[in-house]
């Protein structure tokens, strides 16, 4: 499967599209409602809980509780949303996620406005990259890191009809939007953004835009990337990722996570198991982040697109050794 | 509910399910006595004069909820809704095995009846109060119910619950808390402290009652007054012997999460045979 690529060089913070695709959701699906733990303005609610008060529930500064509370709403037959920082939630009720909402596989949608290193000057303690790991740990759960604004509002709008918890991590930061109105969206899919024969650059979120630079740059040298856009890390697009592997015979993956147990240790899962070929693996080499500007900490921790296109040049030289 | 309780009837049956309570974990090898034996008469009084439940209809939209926070008690809760027709009793003697309706802790996806898992301290109570939520938010007129363990109060959480439940005026949830006074290591006040209980509560803005969770009068005239506290949730502290009706299993620490023998077991069945009422 391939996309359409959005023109021009517009960009949106994908928590600025999640306000607006929940309210969209919430005027078509009675059941929808949202969560928010005293974060109405940093998860882009306020407009939620003006227009529709009586689905609007404000939990206070208690994720633990707030996750309860959705998991009740939810067997009630609601189809809450639950919308904080990626630290606080799943970091700060883990286990009311697993008991409450996985095991017995309630329809809760858990939305982080804030994921990763680009959350920015908040510094470590606000700088969830451990979130993604976590999330695929646990059976039953769906886990999206969508790329742009666009599939953003693909995924919300997907998640009302998919019945089941979900984890959706999104960004505080403008990113660039790369798809146009006409994306859709499917849960499971790994599409190919841009195709090339001689590596593939499986990425997600912030990365996507990365890796169709890194591409470019690699285009000049005379390497030919194939950009897979893994926005679902659980379930993988197996078939995608094994493809990728059989047809071009090299692996970067690419995210703004610990390369430990996310999209890194996902494909490589997949690739050990089915086809193995050299994987390299771009995101933040076990450690915590720190204060700063958004891209001066993508630069420092290495999540840009000059790492990822030498780590595709590492991984097609393996490939000729091997 | 409307009509006057029977309650000689509802002793009768508890007095029942303590026997059977003991005979299925003893059966299973594994399993919570000690905390079932302390709920058991509130859980009698809910499901045999007090919530409006069918359970013909399990997931019938407008029957009352009921949460077991302390989800290790479920070996009284299972004995109960196979008594009152949610499933066949023959599955009480599958408790705890492999593939079982009933598992180790409660299961909403297995037991029908559980409209929540529950196990993990502290988790329950908070999917309660969403459960109440929506029944407000909707105009739904059925109520919840749920029953914490004292120790479980040392959980966070369930404070996080306690201050949302009453800002939000849930008059439709009442939360059962069984004072056995004991936890699994040992006394709640050596461990971490939880008096005054029942002040802690109205602190928080719940409308509190408390009482002796064994007098089944009692019981149901508290769990009928609660249902008529408005603008605010109803806390019942019900103060419990943990295993009741068992001389030698009363206020045992050992017994919180072990097994009967079998020759222990037919002690206790001899007791409660001869034991007039479950009286305190």
């Amino acid at each position: 499967m391939t996309v359409r690529r959005a023109a021009g060089s517009r960009s949106r913070a994908t928590r600025d599209a999640y306000g607006d695709a929940l309210l969209d959701a919430a005027r078509r699906e009675p059941r929808v409602m949202a969560l928010t733990g005293d974060l109405r303005d940093s998860t882009r609610l306020e407009a939620f809980a003006e227009t529709f008060p009586d689905r609007f529930v404000e939990c206070g500064i208690a994720e633990q509780n707030m996750a309860g509370i959705a998991a009740g709403l939810a067997t009630c037959g609601k189809i809450p949303f639950v919308s904080s920082f990626a630290a606080f939630a799943p970091g700060r009720c883990y286990d009311q996620i697993r008991v409450l909402i996985a095991q017995p596989r309630l329809n809760v949608k858990l939305v982080s406005t804030h994921g990763g290193l680009t959350v920015g000057e908040d510094g470590m303690s606000a700088q969830a990259v451990e979130d993604l790991a976590m999330m695929r740990a646990l059976a039953n759960m769906t886990v999206i890191v969508p790329a742009d604004a666009t599939e953003t509002a693909a995924v919300i709008d997907a998640l009302v009809d998919h019945d089941g918890p979900a984890y959706v991590r999104l960004g505080r930061s403008a990113v660039p939007v790369l798809f146009d109105a006409g994306y859709r969206f499917a849960v499971g899919t790994a599409p190919v953004v841009r195709d090339g024969g001689d590596v593939t650059v499986a990425a997600c979120g912030i990365m996507v835009a990365e890796a169709l630079e890194a591409a470019r740059v690699l285009a000049a040298e005379g390497l030919e990337a194939r950009v897979l856009n893994c926005a679902t890390l659980k379930p993988l697009d197996e078939a995608a990722v094994v493809a990728a592997a059989r047809e071009t015979g090299a692996i970067v993956t690419a995210e703004e996570h610990t390369v430990l147990g996310g999209l890194g240790g996902a494909v490589c899962e997949v690739v050990a198991a089915s086809h193995p070929v050299p994987v390299e693996r771009v995101g933040v080499r076990d450690r915590f982040g720190e204060s700063g500007a958004p891209r001066a900490l993508q630069e420092a921790y290495g999540l840009t697109a000059a790492e990822i296109a030498a780590a595709a040049r590492r991984a097609i030289s393996r490939k000729r050794r091997a | 509910m409307g009509q006057t309780a029977d309650v000689p009837a509802l002793e009768a049956r508890a007095r029942e399910f303590r026997k059977t309570i003991l005979r299925i974990i003893t059966q299973a090898g594994s399993g919570h006595p000690g905390g079932s034996l302390s709920a058991i008469d509130i859980l009698t009084a809910l499901y045999f004069h007090h919530l409006r439940v069918d359970p013909k209809r399990p997931q019938w939209p407008d029957r009352d909820r009921f949460v077991l926070s302390k989800g290790h008690g479920c070996p009284a809760w299972y004995v109960v809704l196979a008594a009152r027709g949610f499933f066949d009793p023959s599955h009480l003697w599958t408790l705890r095995q492999i593939g079982s309706p009933l598992q180790g802790h409660p299961d909403m996806t297995r037991t029908p009846g559980v409209d929540i898992s529950t196990g993990s301290l502290g988790v329950g109570f908070s999917a309660a109060i969403g459960m109440a939520l929506a029944g407000k938010r909707d105009g739904r007129p059925y109520r919840v119910y749920a029953m914490l363990g004292d120790g479980e109060c040392q959980e966070g959480a369930v404070w996080e619950g306690a201050m949302f439940a009453a800002h939000q005026g849930l008059d439709n949830l009442t939360a059962i808390v069984d004072r056995n006074g004991l936890q699994q290591t040992g006394p709640t006040e050596e461990r971490v402290r939880l008096d005054p209980l029942a002040e802690k509560w109205r602190a928080f803005g719940w409308d509190v009652q408390e009482i002796d969770g064994h007098d089944m009068a009692a019981v149901v005239g508290a769990l009928a007054r609660a249902g008529s506290a408005t603008g605010r949730p109803a806390a019942i502290v019900a103060r419990t012997v943990k295993g009741k009706g068992v001389s030698f299993v009363e206020g045992v620490v050992g017994f919180h999460g072990k097994a009967l023998t079998a020759d222990e077991l037919t002690r206790a069945l001899a007791e409660l045979d001869g034991t007039p009422t479950g009286r305190g």
